[in-house]
């Protein structure tokens, strides 16, 4: 069945060089520093991957990251505890715009 | 829960588990066999180093049966090895320059002659590692001495403890193991195992819990031992982590679970010339519970005996096994890939 996300294709992200080799080589040598250990650890990172991950509802980031953060010793509770910081801060952007929607209405009303 | 054998599993028989892992995925997939990956680096074939350690199995008796055990133990192994046989190792011991035996099973303990043949290679001046499940010490009250056992014959215990949460712990290794494991090492840390400044070593094991690879070994250690630690007040020495080798009854879970073709690809693709270098089978020698001589615990399983001249204890010849080209096959893989994996955690 074809689909417009295909789980193969994650394998192939590094080819994305094939057609600008200079703008990959620099991206993929930044993504290596940002998740090397500093000041934050590579454990932490992996954990805010994967809350990101959710975020942009990317499935190849998910399934990349949901096996990085089980390689790193993160449990499911630790896992699952940041999918729900990223919905609670994804539910709280919304929400927030609530406050602009009470202006505009007491705006416009008596 | 029944070993494979017991079962009669066709991956229980080692011919059928070495067509698996080299028919299967590396014809699908097109990987380069092990041999070929080593032959490019040049690394093959494979070479001994000086031989500083004897892996001895002393039967495949368990009181357990994890989901990934490569030996396929449980209690319905009845493989245990006799002093006949352990007198022929304290013999070829007592005339080599092997320092540490490692004994390994099964539950070890569970061998009527464990503590003789324990006793024996301590007088011989041997240094002893037992790989101890932990649950063993608290499983049968006969048990229970067995830390005051070690601690008198200075053993160096390593033990599997694949996560710091019962949850993780118990759907690999079995319902309750992590209970019995936290009772266990607070009976080891009671006889000042793990603790600093004892000089009783007791180092962990961590293993993945599932098809993924382990960190490296420096991370996962600082969180074992905060964790343990901080809830538990329990401490220890070393974590080593360990890589699970498609062997057994983890095969079998890769291919059961759907993940084998992309945890093999995964393996070949993390191959590592470095971690090559250093894995356990050019440094040690394997002796099967009746005696017969492998590279290493997983060549054992899979039947991948020395060559004849020098296939069994009573045959044990230094020379010729540190002249030997080491047997090798698609599981291999395992001890190679990322920081590399061997009985004592990352090769580099």
């Amino acid at each position: 069945m074809n689909t417009y996300y295909n789980p193969e294709d994650l394998k192939k992200f590094g080819s994305i060089g094939e057609f600008q080799k200079e703008l990959a080589d620099k991206f993929f040598s930044y993504y290596g520093s940002v998740f090397a250990e500093g000041a934050l650890t590579a454990r932490e990172k992996s954990l805010i991957a994967l809350a990101v991950s959710h975020t942009v509802q990317c499935p190849y980031c998910i399934d990349a990251y949901t096996t990085d953060t089980l390689e790193k010793g993160c449990s499911e509770a630790e896992m699952m505890e940041a999918v729900h910081v990223a919905a609670a801060i994804k539910g709280g952007a919304t929400l927030v715009h609530g406050v602009q929607m009470m202006n505009k209405a007491k705006d416009l009303s008596m | 829960m029944k070993s494979l054998k017991a079962s009669g599993h066709l991956l229980s028989d080692s011919a059928s588990q070495i067509k698996t892992l080299h028919d299967q995925v590396f014809d699908k997939l097109q990987l380069p066999l092990f041999e070929q990956k080593m032959e490019a680096a040049s690394l093959y074939p494979l070479k001994p180093a000086r031989t500083t350690t004897m892996q001895i199995n002393v039967g495949k008796m368990c009181n357990q049966i994890c989901k990934h055990c490569h030996v396929d133990a449980g209690p319905d192994r009845k493989e245990i090895m006799t002093r006949h046989t352990m007198q022929q190792c304290l013999d070829k011991l007592a005339a080599s320059e092997i320092t540490t035996v490692d004994l390994t099973g099964g539950a070890p303990e569970m061998n009527p002659d464990f503590r003789w043949f324990v006793a024996e290679l301590t007088a011989i001046g041997k240094q002893v590692i037992v790989r101890c499940n932990l649950t063993i010490i608290v499983a049968n009250p006969k048990y229970h001495d067995l830390p005051d056992f070690f601690k008198q014959h200075q053993v160096e215990v390593v033990s599997s403890l694949p996560f710091y949460n019962a949850d993780k712990t118990d759907r690999q290794r079995g319902k309750g193991v992590f209970e019995d494991s936290v009772k266990a090492l607070r009976m080891l840390n009671a006889r000042g195992y793990g603790v600093e400044g004892s000089g009783l070593i007791l180092n962990l094991v961590y293993n993945p819990n599932g098809a993924f690879m382990p960190a490296p070994q420096q991370g996962l250690q600082r969180q074992f031992k905060k964790a343990l630690h901080d809830e538990f007040g329990i401490v220890f020495n070393e974590l080593f982590a360990i890589t699970n080798i498609p062997v057994s009854r983890y095969l079998d879970y890769l291919i059961s679970s759907g993940n084998y073709d992309g945890y093999m690809e995964k393996l070949v693709n993390a191959f590592n010339p470095v971690a090559a270098t250093g894995v356990m089978c050019r440094s040690m020698v394997s002796v099967g519970w009746d005696g017969s001589l492998y590279d290493c615990d997983f060549n054992q399983m899979l039947d991948m005996q020395f060559d004849a001249a020098y296939n069994h204890i009573s045959r044990y010849d230094q020379e010729l096994i540190e002249n030997r080209e080491i047997k090798t096959g698609q599981h291999c893989y395992g001890c190679t890939a990322g920081a590399g994996s061997s009985c004592g955690g990352n090769t580099i």
